[in-house]
């Protein structure tokens, strides 16, 4: 059940990214909703969902991109896999400590991507650095929001609440 | 020990995966040429989905803009009708001036201006990621497109064809940061190649420091790319920093606004180098 969600919630941030976010954000779509997903997904459920549902979705991205299949999935499997552990060694409930995650998070998948890129010589980033922040930004607060809207669903906090008891009776 | 055990086995499939992935990457690095399959399948695939999911926003849109329409139908009717006294003016004008260009082409004996054969394609989606400005369209192969064929907008530029599959094509906008199209000064007819730069611009480069360029300088492209065929709008020139005697930087606002793009023309015609653009029969 869990895994159908993840990979509902991944395909329905691909579709919007490359339906939605197009019309919504002006010039260019500055959000990447899959981005979101992942570190959601890392959050919640650990580094082992976080980085299967991080590689599952770059690769997925790389495919519908003109790019290197496999950067997007290395930096976002590395993301996924980060944000996991932290969720699992730390208590990110405030919103303000997640927002701070997801930001990090996006500056360290631009600094893995837009680094696989140049060291491979494939692709010029220049000085991408207000690119990136203004992403981070919005990524950060698309994220924390959602957060918070998931969680007020009926049965999220017991959800949430029992997953995290699995993992730490795992342990 | 417990948790050191579920941190390494999470630790464990982390590598494996990092491998395939590195893997994956080094393959393509070393032997990719032409369209990979695997991209065309993809797309082939995700192109439906994003052709459903498209006209699903495409439908609340209409739906939506023709509530507010109808709201502001009739100062917006006042408004089209000034404007088209306005434009039916101006269309005298531009007649007399067309009528004037023929006679100056045929005393000087030139070239009549080259039609370009195009197809009419609608934008199914956009870029899967933001690092990457490409667009999707509802035409393939079977509407015979081919990759590197130039794709254009009433407005201007808007890209090439990299990826056709069989019912849909992904199109490299030139604002991509890996864009380029060879382009000239409409006013002063200096060369240069435009640049994207991933950020909704577009750079000048490759200029001679003897050249006149002012920011407002319509740009347009030069066909000596043999992608995009001569005089078709690229933009306008947004800023001009000089060092010295040579250009620093042109900036290019592009022609077309590419966040509402919905409707493009691919240009099935292979540009001959030398052919006539539309700037030129305006000239």
């Amino acid at each position: 059940m869990r895994f159908l969600g993840i990979v509902g919630a991944l395909a329905l941030a691909l579709v919007l990214q490359t339906t939605v976010a197009h019309f919504v954000v002006r010039g260019t779509a500055a959000v990447d909703l899959v981005l979101v997903v992942v570190v959601y997904v890392g959050l919640s459920f650990g580094p082992t969902s976080g980085l299967l549902a991080g590689a599952a979705a770059g690769l997925a991205q790389d495919t519908l991109s003109i790019g290197i299949i496999g950067i997007g999935g290395l930096a976002k499997t590395v993301v996924g896999y980060a944000t996991g552990l932290l969720g699992a060694l730390f208590i990110v409930a405030k919103p303000g400590a997640r927002f701070v995650v997801f930001y990090l998070a996006t500056i360290l998948h631009a600094v893995i991507f837009m680094g696989g890129y140049e060291l491979l010589g494939l692709r010029d980033f220049g000085a991408p650095y207000g690119g990136v922040a203004s992403q981070a930004l919005v990524n950060a607060l698309v994220g924390s929001v959602a957060f918070h809207v998931i969680e007020l669903l009926p049965g999220a906090m017991e959800r949430r609440a029992a997953n995290r008891g699995m993992r730490m009776r795992r342990r | 020990m417990p948790a050191l055990d579920v941190r390494r086995r999470s630790g464990y499939l982390f590598l494996a995966v990092l491998v395939a992935q590195v893997v994956i990457i080094s393959a393509q690095v070393s032997t990719r040429s032409g369209t990979p399959a695997l991209e065309a399948v993809a797309l082939g695939l995700f192109s439906e989905v994003q052709r459903v999911g498209s006209a699903a926003v495409r439908g609340v849109r209409e739906a939506w803009t023709g509530y507010v329409d109808l709201r502001g139908a009739r100062a917006e009717n006042d408004a089209l009708l000034r404007q088209l006294r306005d434009a039916r003016i101006a269309l005298q004008q531009e007649r007399a001036l067309a009528q004037r260009t023929r006679g100056l082409q045929q005393l000087l004996e030139l070239r009549e201006q080259v039609a370009v054969e195009t197809a009419a394609a609608n934008v199914i989606g956009a870029a899967a990621t933001p690092d990457f400005r490409t667009i999707t369209i509802d035409k393939g192969t079977g509407g015979g497109l081919r990759p590197d064929m130039a794709v254009i907008a009433p407005s201007g530029v808007v890209g090439r064809v990299v990826v056709p599959s069989a019912r849909a094509a992904k199109v490299q906008l030139l604002i991509d940061r890996n864009a380029a199209a060879g382009a000239l000064i409409e006013r002063t007819r200096a060369q240069g190649v435009v640049l994207g730069t991933g950020d909704g611009y577009l750079e000048l480069d490759y200029l001679s420091g003897m050249v006149d360029i002012v920011p407002g300088d319509t740009v347009v492209t030069s066909g000596i790319d043999g992608i995009f065929p001569k005089g078709f709008v690229i933009g306008w020139v947004d800023e001009v920093e000089r060092s010295g005697s040579t250009y620093k930087r042109v900036t290019v606002r592009p022609a077309v606004d590419f966040s509402r793009l919905e409707e493009v023309l691919v240009v099935l015609t292979p540009p001959a180098l030398d052919s006539a653009g539309p700037a030129e029969a305006r000239r």
